[in-house]
């Protein structure tokens, strides 16, 4: 299945998604040392982002992602990629920084049906998200 | 995208590898938002400590220096992670106070002025109406916006810092005319008797309306807003609703009209009540305090006073410690004024150029248990439950008293 975006940038890649319904934040959210969701209240609290793509449809907060996707990056243990039903600019600040691809606008529809685990194909340039059938 | 001649020679390299790299990246995200130029700005405000940028960051501010990257317009320098005069006692790791010795004079060596400040706005620079600047730290920004009336867009990571090397931003987002109409509306009918009430007020509505673009207006039928009050509204708004922008009818400067003819999500009504039922979700009464804090945004020189004024003459609880954080240009007032010794006689500890919550706090809640923290900033109450601490949200003076009893009541 395809999704469009209204806007992308980045290099494509082929990952696991991590879906939350909760609004991202990197400061909030995250142990930036080593990638795991820290948050007490968090739905997806002790999950690893490392090698994953971040599919949430917003996000909150503050300008710490602008460093800490490259500095998780660093690590070893970022994001692959990032798709939001809406961002703001840090996230795509960071996201460049970082050399990862990040999606805006990604058709609602695509919140309904990709689940935590499914294959997605991130394709800035076409703005294109698909889930990649199980082998 | 249409370029300058300048652009052009920066983007094609014959400006040097430097301003090459800053505007190839902003063009990447002129493109993401649909940018067709840039526009120059007279300021910008760099969001960069160890504790976020770790060796990663560093290591990309050190390539950007090491090529002899300077600034071309004023940059300033928000809160950093470490108060080098306090780091010892608060038991802060070698490697973060390390890391801010090798980021902070890399930075001056680029020409950036380490004021590090969250309320430069209040103490260093105030950009006038319509004054394009690329600030970073989401409160700063929507102060610009919604106070000043000055445009910029949250500018993170190496976003302001690159701004300030080419002296310009793409002209997207609160650039632009169309972005900074209001499309919530927003009436308040209640008193607002603390700076806390107004932090809560953008945990409301930036909850309810969350998303960079919406704008709401407010109405107030029963208060007026200090500066330092819109300061806590605007950082509690960015922290909970990632928003840059808010009007206050007859107050701010774009207000007269603020819809303009923008499509309204919702028209609300806010009551006393309201404000009321956050306070009582942010935390129980009758339980034990570990720690009180004064930050995020860092305290003017007023706030201090109104601080040290309830401290004068008590004492904070044995099993309780107190913090505040400023930046050096209050501090300095504040020792002039005799506040830093009415604050240290009393138990409570005034930290400089930091705001506490970028200090690494669940590091510091192991090294000396802190669990439950009293505050009056509805933004670090949001943020603080990342670290593993139980946050509670009451109005100035409650938290004095919790400081003094240890419990709050």
């Amino acid at each position: 299945m395809e999704f469009t975006a209204k806007q992308a940038t980045g290099p494509v890649v082929v990952a696991p998604a991590l879906v939350t319904r909760m609004p991202f934040s990197a400061r909030y959210d995250l142990d930036r040392t080593t990638g795991v969701i820290s948050r007490n209240d968090h739905e997806l609290r002790g999950e690893s982002i490392a090698g994953r793509v971040l599919v949430t449809r917003g996000v909150q907060g503050g300008v710490a992602a602008g460093w800490a996707l490259l500095a998780l990056a660093a690590r070893k243990c970022g994001f692959a990629g990032m798709v939001f039903g809406d961002t703001n600019p840090v996230m795509v600040q960071g996201a460049v920084a970082a050399g990862i691809p990040v999606f805006a606008g990604i058709d609602p529809e695509f919140f309904d049906v990709v689940r935590t685990g499914d294959t997605v194909e991130l394709d800035p340039a076409a703005r294109l998200v698909r889930i990649v059938p199980a082998a | 995208m249409k370029l300058t001649d300048d652009e052009r020679a920066m983007i094609g390299g014959e400006a040097g590898p430097v301003l090459q790299k800053a505007l190839t990246y902003q063009l990447r995200l002129a493109e993401f938002f649909g940018a067709d130029h840039f526009v120059p700005v007279t300021n910008a405000h760099f969001t960069g400590d160890f504790e976020v940028m770790d060796s990663g960051g560093l290591a990309y501010v050190e390539e950007l220096a090491a090529a002899g990257a300077k600034v071309r317009v004023p940059t300033t320098r928000n809160s950093t992670c470490v108060d080098p005069a306090a780091a010892g006692q608060l038991k802060q790791r070698c490697t973060l106070v390390d890391g801010e010795l090798r980021v902070g004079p890399m930075l001056r060596r680029m020409g950036v002025l380490t004021v590090n400040t969250c309320i430069g706005y209040q103490t260093v620079y105030t950009p006038r109406l319509g004054e394009h600047v690329a600030w970073g730290d989401t409160g700063t920004v929507a102060y610009a916006n919604s106070v000043l009336g000055a445009r910029t867009n949250y500018e993170a990571g190496p976003a302001s810092l690159f701004a300030g090397i080419t002296g310009r931003t793409a002209a997207y987002g609160f650039h632009l005319d169309e972005h900074r109409r209001a499309n919530v509306v927003c009436r308040v009918d209640a008193p607002m008797t603390d700076l806390a009430d107004w932090g809560v007020l953008g945990l409301l509505v930036g909850k309810r309306f969350r998303g960079y673009w919406n704008v709401p207006v407010f109405e107030f039928t029963r208060a007026e807003p200090t500066p330092d009050a819109l300061k806590h509204l605007a950082a509690s708004i960015a922290s909970y609703g990632s928003m840059a922008m808010f009007h206050v009818a007859g107050v701010t400067p774009e207000a007269d009209d603020a819809v303009g003819g923008r499509e309204v999500l919702e028209r609300i009504v806010l009551s006393k009540k309201d404000i009321e039922d956050v306070y009582a979700e942010q935390g129980k009464d009758d339980q034990v305090v570990d720690l009180v804090v004064f930050t995020a945004p860092q305290q003017s020189l007023l706030e201090v006073q109104q601080i040290a004024d309830l401290l004068d003459g008590r004492r904070v609880h044995p099993d309780v410690d107190v913090i505040l954080t400023t930046n050096s240009m209050v501090a300095k007032a504040a020792a002039e004024e005799g506040l830093t010794n009415v604050l240290s006689r009393s138990g409570a500890m005034l930290l400089v150029g930091t705001c506490w919550y970028l200090m690494d706090p669940a590091e510091m809640r192991e090294s000396f248990g802190w669990k439950r923290l009293v505050t009056n900033s509805a933004k670090l109450a949001n943020i603080i439950r990342a670290h593993g601490y139980e946050p509670v949200l009451r109005r100035t003076a409650e938290c004095i008293d919790a400081a003094v009893s240890g419990k709050v009541r």
